[in-house]
């Protein structure tokens, strides 16, 4: 994988994890860090760009997901 | 056996107090963050009535509304004309089997049901008798599943419906639902079953499965409550009369007004389930494993209720010999569980599905059902074996049958005498 790529997926995984503590529920909250976790190593060993970047998008989205719902979560606990 | 009045009581918790474990899955799940996300957008701003054919609200909240229903569809392999919104798998039961036999009451008068079936099917068969219906309960084996021949003998000419239940609430026991597709096939009768606790767990089909009808249930796929779905085959056609009139949406099946939000909800869930369906698969048996060999491997006299091997791993039915079933939920007070026994529920008879595997009543009342889910943790687990542990092993210390067992007594050889 180019290094650019490497970097941005490595940079992508940690905002990942960082929004994921954020939720106040135990059971969310593990599930998120945990969810997160076991997807990037599945993925890990993929090799073609456009699988990659495919999966980067969706990445984003999710991370977009997570810092959307981290809100009412805080706010109805 | 003594009987004790309800010690559990129901109460708001103190400000510090900690709530429970939760490991009831089968009673309730929580929503899925990715399905409250769907649905949000729906509960704020795209407000529109599906049913508005005339502006942007209302086709911007079809759209929604048809798009959930091509993920429910997609996930047990149906098309999405087939798939009826509803209130919940209550509701798509209601429907199923009332308006089957009434739609062919003419010349089929008889439906044959399980003797393990929620509650809402055997009391929508207890109305269809006092119409006149003929129905057959049919009994299970010990080990929870129906036995194929004897369903195929109780099929007669004028059955219009066979309702079984995919997988138990109760002991999670798998039912063989090809070969009782099969079966129903070859006699011309329509199959009815309730997947709520199967759909997004294990691969469903309608086609593999040759079902005719099926109820889901949006809250025990990690979907919102007060939604579910009722998938109704077109080919060869199955003709229902509707419970609930109005303005014939939902082909005419359901009518009033869909619940958007909801039914996006459902849709996402559904999506979201046939996404994750190997992983949380493997969690969830990894779990249930690691729960049942923690307990037994420390507990004696524990018996699994249902068959061993078909069955769906998250849900545990498991019975401790010689301890008093609300006691040992008294003592797990912060394990969210409940009791095989209706101790918990309105009367003191033990549960029915138990009765209907042949379980002793005694060991009834000493039952647990473990719900375990998507989002349970191994700690979680581990905290509740080991407490479960802990505490029957307290209770059986102070309990007299428990001492006699010990010493080697046959509790069946007792005459207790009377007062």
């Amino acid at each position: 994988m180019a290094a650019a790529v490497r970097s941005q997926v490595i940079s992508l995984y940690r905002m990942m994890l960082t929004e994921s503590k954020k939720f106040p529920s135990y059971n969310y909250r593990t599930y998120a860090l945990r969810r997160v976790r076991d997807a990037f190593r599945a993925n890990g060993a993929l090799e073609d760009p456009r699988a990659v970047e495919r999966l980067v998008v969706e990445g984003q989205q999710t991370l977009a997901l997570i810092k959307r719902q981290v809100i009412p979560a805080v706010v109805s606990d | 056996m003594y009987r004790v009045y309800f010690l559990i009581k129901r109460h708001e918790l103190e400000i510090d107090e900690l709530r429970p474990l939760y490991m009831d899955f089968q009673a309730t799940t929580p929503m899925d963050p990715r399905v409250l996300d769907a649905m949000l957008p729906y509960q704020v701003n795209y407000y529109g009535n599906p049913h508005s054919k005339t502006h942007a609200f209302g086709w911007e909240s079809e759209s929604a509304m048809e798009t959930a229903r091509r993920q429910v569809a997609d996930l047990i392999g149906a098309d999405p004309r087939e798939i009826i919104f509803t209130s919940g798998a209550t509701e798509s039961n209601n429907m199923a089997i009332k308006g089957v036999a009434r739609f062919y009451k003419t010349k089929k008068r008889h439906v044959i049901t399980t003797q393990t079936e929620h509650k809402c099917v055997l009391d929508s068969c207890r109305i269809l008798a006092s119409e006149g219906f003929s129905i057959t309960y049919l009994p299970v084996q010990a080990n929870g599943i129906v036995d194929l021949e004897l369903l195929e003998a109780s099929i007669r000419p004028d059955t219009s419906l066979l309702s079984v239940m995919t997988i138990n609430n109760e002991i999670g026991v798998k039912q063989p639902m090809k070969e009782i597709g099969q079966i129903c096939r070859s006699k011309g009768v329509f199959l009815h079953t309730d997947a709520a606790q199967a759909v997004g767990k294990i691969p469903i089909n309608v086609t593999d499965m040759k079902v005719d009808l099926m109820s889901i249930s949006g809250h025990k796929i990690y979907g919102p409550k007060g939604v579910g779905a009722l998938y109704v085959r077109r080919r060869p056609r199955v003709r229902l009369e509707p419970l609930q009139s109005g303005g014939g949406q939902e082909r005419g099946l359901r009518s009033g007004t869909v619940p958007t939000p909801l039914a996006v909800g459902l849709g996402a869930a559904c999506s979201i389930a046939q996404q994750e369906m190997e992983y949380d698969h493997q969690r969830v048996s990894m779990l249930a494993n690691r729960l049942v060999q923690k307990i037994t491997s420390e507990l004696p006299d524990v018996i699994m209720n249902g068959d061993a091997e078909q069955r769906y791993a998250g849900c545990v039915n498991l019975s401790f010999a010689y301890v008093e079933g609300e006691s040992l939920l008294m003592a797990l007070k912060d394990v969210a569980l409940s009791s095989g026994s209706a101790c918990t529920s309105a009367s003191l008879e033990p549960s029915y599905v138990l009765r209907a595997i042949g379980t002793d009543e005694d060991l009834a009342h000493s039952s647990i059902r473990f719900g375990i889910g998507r989002f349970t943790t191994e700690a979680e687990v581990d905290y509740t074996a080991e407490k479960c542990i802990t505490q029957v092993s307290r209770l059986r210390e102070m309990s007299p049958l428990w001492e006699m067992v010990q010493e080697g007594i046959d509790l069946k050889s007792i005459k207790w005498t009377q007062h």
